[in-house]
């Protein structure tokens, strides 16, 4: 129940950056300095740590859309569905070690 | 219950029984549920090369985050591959939320007047930011004039807008 319950908060909240993240990304049809303007807000340290944010919630949702599919595809899929949410975490945690130190030097080392 | 009810074709309840009204029956046509449904696993599949691949080239490689500006966009740009690359993760990553806005919608939003709201708003945004998004990436200018000619901008267009 916690697979589909985080499934849902984290696809709507990608939804919603979604919507954000193609109108900003818009600006580059208006002019080059807009688009520089606002992509910098991208760039402040708060919203590098929501950055790490989003890249927890994307790579929830697709590890766990993954595991849906080998439910519903897969023909021991569902007996090996708590099995799958364990290996899910295990591979969601590996993905944050890879992301998180890199995105902190980028963000606070200037690297 | 034999073996083809579950595919839900052969049970049929017994006409003005109380189940009548929820006897599976052969579906006739296109099941646009099951489009949805279909939609969701092989979009799903495809944008997580297409988002895992975005997320590396533009946070991770590089300089991370702080090279994203106008001329990284138009460097990118420049290429057929990021071109088709960014289309197909606008379009698959677009649809993909709102078919699963569409569906969260449908199981909390009880108030008929409040679910139509809804919908018609997860609908409306996704045609627009579809047109808007698909017109930017194939009208993009990577040497606007404006720029090319205002000398305080010029600095930040691409060194390709100079050469030759």
């Amino acid at each position: 129940m916690w697979s589909w319950v985080l499934h849902r908060i984290t696809g709507v909240a990608i939804f919603f950056f979604l919507l954000v993240h193609i109108l900003d990304t818009a600006l580059v049809r208006l002019s080059p300095d807009a688009y520089n303007a606002v992509i910098g807000a991208y760039k402040t340290p708060v919203m590098g740590l929501g950055e790490i944010a989003l890249v927890a919630a994307i790579g929830l949702h697709a590890l766990n859309g993954l595991r849906i599919i080998l439910i519903d595809f897969w023909s021991r899929g569902a007996r090996y569905q708590r099995a799958m949410f364990w290996i899910v975490i295990v591979l969601w945690v590996v993905l944050l070690a890879g992301f998180v130190p890199r995105q902190l030097s980028v963000i606070f080392g200037g690297a | 219950m034999s073996t083809t009810d579950r595919i839900g074709s052969s049970v049929i309840p017994a006409p003005g029984s109380k189940y009548e009204r929820y006897a599976r029956r052969p579906r006739k046509g296109l099941n646009l549920e099951r489009v949805g449904w279909v939609y969701m696993r092989v979009s799903g599949v495809v944008l997580v090369v297409l988002i895992f691949g975005h997320l590396f080239v533009n946070l991770v490689a590089g300089a991370g985050v702080h090279q994203i500006d106008f001329a990284f966009v138009a460097g990118k740009w420049a290429d057929p591959f990021w071109v088709v690359w960014d289309t197909l993760l606008l379009w698959l990553a677009l649809i993909h939320g709102a078919n699963g806005m569409r569906t969260v919608i449908n199981d909390y939003a009880n108030n008929r007047t409040l679910r139509v709201t809804l919908l018609t708003c997860v609908g409306a945004a996704t045609v627009i930011l579809l047109l808007l998004g698909t017109l930017v990436i194939y009208t993009f200018d990577p040497c606007p004039s404006a720029a090319m000619n205002d000398p305080a901008l010029t600095a930040l267009l691409p060194t390709f807008c100079f050469a030759g």
